[in-house]
């Protein structure tokens, strides 16, 4: 069973401690939403993890194996990442983009089964459309699906190896009815076997997508388990500091934050 | 900036296009000149017609006209693939070998050289001794690249206004070098130093630019491979990293290649500005900005360009012959000020 863990993990900028001491394995197989307010190290936990941040102390392990020790090929076929804002330069069309996914599968796929993929992906995320269009002609929502079908072309790429996929934000930006769409895909994929790792503001979202949520606050760990025990009204109003609600209506429940003074 | 609109059927291969191109433009280059040569002379140079061909004919096309416009096109091709791959490198199609510096901090090492060279030449092997130029010219095109790149990218980010800040700082500190060489240079050397700075191939001969077109020979078309390297770039380091770029060392061998390309070309014709901006930007407007379609067709573009320019340079004012250096910049920058025109209006650099 392929596991990727943090373990211990803190990250420094020079004085300042962004995380300290979180440990994390992510297993196959499972959709885990990282939770908490602005600045309690999310978006650093998940670069931590990804391999983009130096780590000051503890260790992040892809099968055992240091992340930085891996060769950057063989680490993109196993783990995908998308990270909170991309830009590109030049005018690359959407499925110039999508393709890129594929490039540490370059050698063993021909032109026309990279096409097809990265078609695949885009119309999965309902960005077939830009196939054709500059990416920077695109509406923010549209860049960002354009971006999520990359990284899941990039996962879906070979069908004998389960990723890890790590999605920073990925909703952010998105309508309605391309979140569900979107946090559908990463649950597809923990169904299929990958394990997903994904960075949301939205509660009501992770108590629906989500196996298991690991609530962040000051840079360390606060809550890690099960959405359903883990994501009380108690907890969450003392970790966003603001009154959160649990309602029922029509047998669904959802998080309400009625905003109501201190 | 649009991306490949035009729905000529041509365009969608459009290498075999661009190579005709430049192939014609090399055959006019080698017809146009002082003396000019006719295309049926030219063919039985070429070996394509048998009719015979006079002495003074053969030795202006052989001794001079082929190795010049040889170098001009190899110049060209180098500096537009190299300056494709600078800016993949920068993120920004602003990125241009001159502007950043890249060729006259080459210049100036070439021209310490030429100047102080003397000095020194006695204790290199003469086997060495063409080598000398293209070596130094790498070496002063490798410190600018890397002086500019440890300023303006910051964590896989370009900054911008300081890139071209940076090629403005090192432009004139190798301006001033130049100046100061001037005042120690003698009078032959001073002729050189003058043709260094504003480009020309009016000293091209084949001994000296043989070991120049190898260096082009090898820097140049090994870009190729990198293409896809190069598409990912343009997401961002990082992200190029998560789709299994290493992208540490595509850095490194960018740099390296684009300063053997404009150290190489400033050996063989001094500074020739702008076409590692004007090339690759026109073939991106035409074809996108894949780098498999742009490096080649860049390239391509950029050779015929010089190969041109250099026909036109030594044409409109003979016998005498306008510097290159001239004829690039009246195009290219005002092509420059039109592409930051426009980026400015859609908010900024």
């Amino acid at each position: 069973m392929s596991l990727l863990q943090a373990r211990n993990v803190g990250v420094r900028v020079g004085t300042k401690v962004l995380i300290a001491d979180i440990s994390l394995a992510l297993a196959a197989g499972e959709l885990v939403a990282v939770l908490g307010p602005n600045g309690a190290g999310k978006s650093t936990l998940l670069g931590a993890i990804a391999g983009d941040r130096a780590v000051a102390s503890g260790a992040v392990l892809l099968d055992d194996r240091p992340i930085g020790q891996w060769n950057k090929a063989a680490l993109a076929r196993r783990r995908a990442v998308l990270p909170q804002h991309s830009a590109v330069a030049f005018d690359f069309t959407g499925l110039q983009i999508a393709t890129l996914g594929l490039l540490a599968h370059r050698d063993r796929l021909s032109e026309r089964q990279m096409r097809a993929m990265a078609e695949r992906a885009l119309h999965e995320t309902e960005a077939l459309a830009f196939a054709d269009r500059p990416y920077t002609v695109l509406s923010g929502g549209e860049r960002q699906r354009v971006q999520l079908a990359r990284v899941l072309a990039q996962c879906d790429a070979d069908p004998s190896v389960r990723p890890f996929l790590l999605l920073d934000e990925p909703i952010t930006g998105l309508d309605l009815a391309h979140q569900h769409a979107a946090l559908a895909s990463a649950r597809r994929r923990a169904d299929r076997g990958l394990g997903v790792l994904a960075v949301l503001h939205d509660i009501n979202m992770a108590a629906r997508y989500a196996d298991r949520v690991a609530i962040l606050e000051n840079g360390r760990m606060s809550a890690l388990g099960a959405s359903d025990t883990m994501l009380t009204p108690e907890r969450l109003s003392a970790v966003f500091a603001t009154p959160i609600v649990k309602i029922s209506a029509g047998g669904e429940t959802a998080f309400l934050s009625p905003g109501a003074g201190h | 900036m649009s991306a490949p609109a035009l729905g000529v059927a041509a365009l969608r291969r459009p290498i075999p296009l661009f190579a005709l191109a430049a192939v014609l433009s090399v055959l006019g280059g080698l017809c146009i000149g002082a003396f000019p040569v006719s295309v049926a002379d030219l063919l039985s140079a070429i070996g394509l017609s048998s009719a015979p061909i006079d002495d003074t004919t053969a030795t202006v096309l052989y001794a001079i006209r082929a190795p010049r416009v040889l170098a001009a096109f190899a110049v060209g091709a180098a500096l537009a693939a190299g300056g494709a791959a600078m800016q993949s490198l920068f993120r920004n199609p602003l990125a241009d070998p001159g502007l950043l510096g890249v060729s006259s901090g080459a210049a100036l090492a070439a021209v310490t050289v030429i100047v102080l060279g003397e000095k020194v030449m006695h204790i290199v092997p003469p086997p060495l001794k063409p080598w000398l130029l293209p070596i130094a010219a790498f070496l002063g095109g490798l410190a600018a690249t890397i002086v500019v790149y440890r300023l303006a990218a910051r964590d896989g980010i370009t900054l911008v206004g300081t890139l071209l800040l940076a090629g403005i700082a090192i432009n004139a500190i190798a301006a001033a070098g130049i100046g100061m060489l001037v005042f120690i240079a003698d009078e032959q050397q001073l002729r050189t130093l003058i043709f260094w700075t504003m480009g020309g191939f009016g000293a091209v001969t084949w001994v000296a630019i043989l070991p120049t077109l190898l260096v082009l020979a090898i820097a140049v078309p090994t870009l190729l491979p990198a293409a896809h390297l190069l598409d990912a770039l343009s997401l961002g380091e990082r992200e190029a990293g998560h789709v299994g770029v290493d992208v540490e060392r595509l850095k490194r061998r960018l740099v390296t290649q684009v300063a053997l390309a404009v150290g190489a070309s400033v050996a063989i014709s001094g500074t020739v500005g702008f076409v590692g901006l004007v090339a690759p930007h026109i073939v991106r407007l035409l074809l996108g900005p894949a780098h498999r379609t742009l490096l080649p067709a860049a390239a391509l573009f950029g050779g015929a360009f010089v190969v041109l320019a250099d026909a036109l340079a030594r044409t409109i004012v003979s016998p005498a012959e306008l510097p290159i250096g001239v004829l690039t910049a009246l195009v290219g920058g005002p092509f420059f000020l039109w592409l930051l025109a426009g980026r400015a209006a859609r908010g900024g650099l």
